[in-house]
């Protein structure tokens, strides 16, 4: 054909594409598309730091100015991989850092960031705007004072659950004076104490301040003459919300919050002082997102809380809410899409709440919205998890968490097969799910036969034998990332699916019966997969080739499969075949 | 567990047993040495290690090897449940508690000639012996437990037992590994899934909730612990240990590698990790310290407060070498290495020893005795020697006057020179 249309607009038309899938797609149509496409691309996700290499992210995509990025695998948050066993930032942003001058957003999750990492990258994004650093670690104070001190238009500082090494409180008061164009700041995971007058100063000269979540060192007194200074909020989290019980602090409390129209999302309740809950009432009717997780509040004032709440989408909530606290929200948010139920003692032997699958039954029952769940209980049983599958079969996201691993049905001592097999069978998106209580083979079938959506799967201590994994590796199709601790799983299913493996992102077994032969054997197969060892007992060429690993992490990469940042414990195929670690 | 494992060593099969707990490779039993003969038992026997399975429920596969499944079940759980030192008393009481529900069930199958019954009890947690959990499994470890147990129908039993295990063990037996009893659940790795964040802050939000209850604080208290040459931190559990001596081993284990790899190869062999004692030679050869940083950020030495005002304050661990931790601690009784003082302690000549390295090396630390020796063992021996040194010098001054007074008073002629 010898015209077609000119880049400019095919550009533009381009620019109208956001989402990653479409812009992929648009690439493969042609070479000229795929060339026009990524000159075009802004944006970036890379769900794992190590499946490919800065260089060739640069190489393909010349001119990005956002990027999104995650690590480590999701059991680290749970501290089942090693310190130290790599996903650091600083190689990726010292290359982006120098390709891409005009970078403005970076997020980060699961990445070992340091502060030479924020350094530079305050030093050399002068247009620098948004920095997101979710469950990171590595980096100071001093390394925010630098954001703070250099980048000029930062709009975003949002620390969520990082794990940050307090230096000084004192970084805050590096935000030149001149800096207005603030528009979220999130430090609640900061321990220590910031200055206030330094807060009220920014918050004061922020116009556009839309999230303010404080630190749990934020006393009470404090949150209302912050509040009153912004009362454009939109989501605000407080500090520790007790104090002495005085009639003028809960006033200007009250009053400070009824400013606010725009308030939208709270977060934040520490150390709870239930009295000074009803200074929020005059913003409840608004609130679509609520975080009560960290709130040690006796189910009467949740449930007073709740109930003025009227507007909840998502609420975040401690099991102090009780069946009975479910029972009066199911009545009264019927816009509930997302519930997360935390446990407030888990570690304890007797239930300290009386929290059941009852009240989760019941918030099925009564929420027609409701698609994302995360339910810590101490009792489950299949005909629960059957009624909550009727009820329900919107649900997207289904994490059930048995305190006790391995529980089956507390009604009939059966396995909860059935159960999480109406689940699957009846939610028919369901795109995450994670399985605790006692299971066997069966509900992998269920689960390979129906849940043919599913991209997220965490399974722990469930299954009898590989016919589980294989029913999992073969059944469903849109399988991204696998997660598996504590199964009796071991090489058989493995290595039947090892192709599979290159269509999901990651595969992570841990403590399961994987022999150190097999996933010798599986990287040798699949040159495009990269089979980390992680075994802290020493090179396992010391011990027999049948015997099991302690934990294994596989994923696809076009990178190369030896990365320089291994540390001892973490051993990989070579490419000429012999065992290799750092 | 040492009551467990001197049955074992007493009785002729559990020599075998004895072997691979190490017993034989160690002069004490005591926690630490025990912890660590497990791990150092567990790379001796590397033909063995073969069985090494860390899989759960019906994972067995038929060529294990079954005198060591005993073994094998408890080290499978050793590293994925308890990757840190694991204290012995929780293995002991859970080993009695199978013991006693092995003797209920396993036995009679065994006696019966081991009939492969799926019904399962779950309130009989058998979360300590992961492998076994299952029926045939939970026979077997009755059977080898059994065998421990000086009424007899040992030999016998214990011999039949394996056999039918592996025949009987395949993989459609369900997992009835109920989490045995509180201590058992705390001690997953990474269960219940909370995130740290989260766990922390319940830490803290129950402490000051219950603190009149009296009650013990939940969760598990991450500290991360670097060492000074090391090139990445560790992580550890600060609630899976009761008193200093445990940590401190746990330590030991974990920093090994680094230690090890310090001294160099020198001839030791790669594959075969050193020995109890020579490990706590290269740590007090290198003069390492364990120190913690407090809450108001001060570096510390641990071993000054008690176990619970410790934890409660610890945010960081750091191992740094000797010479840096001059200064630290507040006891003006500043000596030696704490290994060395401990064993200097009992030696006569532990007074010369501090005397003389103080003038040496011009540095004094505080020792790390241990909870158990008491500060004025301390006080006392520099006193004692002082004494000592007092007294030596009157003596010989009382001596030579003596012979004077001798020679005049009594004019004994034969306590002069001949002339």
């Amino acid at each position: 054909m010898a015209y077609s249309f000119p880049e400019e607009v095919l550009e533009h038309v381009f620019s109208f594409l956001s989402s990653d899938r479409d812009r992929n797609a648009v690439s493969l149509v042609c070479k000229s598309w795929y060339d026009i496409e990524r000159w075009c691309r802004r944006r970036i996700f890379v769900g794992n730091c190590y499946a490919v290499s800065p260089e060739m992210v640069i190489r393909r995509f010349p001119e990005l100015r956002a990027v999104e990025m995650k690590g480590k695998p999701h059991f680290a948050d749970f501290n089942l991989v090693p310190e130290g066993w790599g996903a650091y930032a600083y190689p990726w942003i010292a290359a982006m850092a120098e390709a891409y001058p005009f970078l403005e957003e970076i997020k980060l999750k699961r990445m070992v960031v340091t502060d030479d990492t924020l350094e530079l990258i305050s030093k050399s994004c002068k247009n620098f705007k948004l920095l997101v650093l979710t469950s990171c670690e590595g980096f100071t104070t001093d390394g925010l004072a630098s954001i703070a001190a250099n980048c000029r238009h930062l709009r975003e500082l949002d620390l969520r659950e990082s794990e940050v090494e307090e230096l000084s409180g004192h970084w805050l008061s590096h935000f030149p004076d001149s800096c207005t164009s603030l528009v979220s700041l999130n430090i609640s995971c900061l321990g220590s104490e910031v200055s206030f007058s330094i807060l009220e100063r920014l918050v004061a000269r922020s116009p556009n301040l839309r999230t303010l979540r404080l630190n749990r060192a934020v006393p009470l007194e404090r949150l209302a003459n912050l509040i009153r200074r912004a009362p454009q909020l939109v989501e605000l989290g407080t500090g520790a919300y007790s104090a002495e019980i005085r009639s003028d602090t809960f006033s200007n409390l009250a009053d400070a919050f009824s400013a606010c129209k725009q308030l939208k999302a709270l977060s934040g309740f520490w150390d709870v002082v239930p009295s000074y809950l009803p200074a929020m009432y005059s913003v409840c009717s608004g609130i679509t997102s609520l975080n009560l997780s960290y709130a040690a509040i006796p189910s009467t004032d949740l449930v007073k809380l709740i109930s003025q709440c009227q507007n909840l989408q998502r609420l975040w909530v401690m099991d102090y809410i009780e069946d009975s606290g479910l029972d009066v929200l199911a009545a009264s948010c019927k816009d509930l899409q997302e519930l997360r139920v935390f446990p407030s003692d888990p570690f304890g032997a007797e239930p300290n709440v009386s929290l059941t699958e009852q009240g989760l039954v019941s918030v099925s029952e009564g929420c027609p919205k409701l698609e994302s769940v995360l339910y810590f209980c101490r009792q489950m049983s299949n005909a629960a998890l059957i009624a909550i599958a009727k009820n329900r079969p919107n649900f997207i996201r289904f994490r059930l968490c048995i305190i006790d691993p391995q529980a089956p049905d507390y009604l009939t001592l059966e396995p909860l097969d059935a159960g999480f097999g109406a689940i699957v069978e009846k939610c028919k998106e369901l795109r995450r799910l994670s399985m605790t209580g006692l299971l066997t083979d069966r509900v992998f079938k269920y689960i390979g036969s129906h849940a043919k959506k599913l991209e997220m799967l965490s399974i722990a201590f469930a299954g009898d034998s590989d016919l589980g994994l294989h029913h999992v590796l073969s059944g469903c199709d849109s399988l991204r990332k696998l997660e598996i601790r504590d199964c009796p799983f071991g090489d058989k299913a493995l290595l039947a699916n090892a192709a599979k493996l290159e269509t999901m992102r990651s595969l992570w077994m841990s403590s399961c019966s994987v022999s150190f032969g097999a996933c010798k054997l599986l990287a040798q197969k699949m040159p495009r997969l990269n089979v980390e060892v992680i075994d802290e007992r020493g090179p396992p060429d010391s011990r027999p080739e049948s015997c099991s690993v302690e934990r294994v992490y596989v994923y696809r990469t076009v990178a190369s499969r030896q990365r320089l940042d291994m540390p001892d414990f973490v051993w990989t195929l070579d490419e000429d075949s012999s065992l290799r670690y750092s | 567990m040492a009551s467990a494992s001197d049955c074992i060593s007493q009785t002729g099969p559990g020599l075998k047993e004895r072997n691979y707990f190490g017993f034989s490779d160690c002069s004490s039993v005591d926690r630490s040495t025990v912890s660590s003969a497990h791990l150092e038992s567990k790379n001796n026997m590397n033909m063995k290690a073969t069985e090494l399975r860390l899989g759960l429920p019906g994972s067995q596969s038929p060529e294990r090897d079954s005198d060591f499944s005993l073994l094998n079940s408890v080290k499978l759980d050793e590293k994925p449940l308890f990757p840190l030192a694991p204290s012995k008393d929780r293995i002991c009481t859970l080993s009695q508690k199978t013991v006693a529900s092995g003797n209920k069930r396993g036995f009679d199958d065994t006696v019966d000639g081991f009939s492969e019954s799926k019904t399962t009890n779950f309130s009989e947690g058998n979360w300590m012996f992961n492998a076994t959990g299952s029926d045939p499994g939970q026979a077997k470890l009755a059977g080898n437990v059994i065998s421990i147990r000086p009424s007899g129908t040992q030999l016998a039993i214990k011999s039949e037992v394996p056999a039918k295990t592996l025949q009987e063990s395949t993989n459609k037996i369900i997992g009835t590994n109920t989490a045995n009893a509180p201590a058992a659940k705390a001690q997953v790795v990474g269960w219940p899934p909370i995130r740290s964040f989260r766990k922390n802050s319940l830490v803290t939000t129950s402490k000051t909730n219950d603190e009149v209850d009296g009650k013990p604080g939940p969760g598990a208290l991450f500290v991360k612990v670097s060492m000074d040459g090391a090139p990445y931190l560790r992580k550890v559990d600060l609630r899976m240990y009761s008193a200093y001596k445990e940590l401190s081993s746990a330590l030991e284990k974990m920093f090994s590698c680094f230690t090890i790899g310090q001294c160099g190869p020198q001839g030791a062999p790669t594959r075969k990790m050193l020995s109890e004692s020579k490990l706590r030679d290269l740590l007090h050869g290198s003069e390492y310290v364990l120190t913690y940083e407090d809450k108001d950020g001060d570096w510390m030495l641990v071993g000054d407060v008690p176990w619970e005002m410790f934890i409660a304050s610890c945010k960081k661990l750091k191992i740094m070498k000797g010479s840096d931790a001059i200064g630290l601690g507040s006891s003006s009784y500043q000596v030696l290495l704490h290994f060395k003082a401990k064993k200097s302690l009992m030696y006569p000549c532990f007074v010369w020893d501090l005397a003389v390295y103080q003038c040496f090396y011009k540095e004094s630390f505080r020792p790390d005795y241990g909870s158990d020796v008491p500060e004025c063992f301390v006080l006392m021996s520099d006193i004692s020697f002082i004494c000592l040194l007092a007294f030596s010098c009157v003596f010989l001054e009382c001596l030579l006057r003596l012979r004077l007074y001798l020679l005049f008073i009594l004019n004994l002629d034969f306590l002069v020179e001949a002339q």
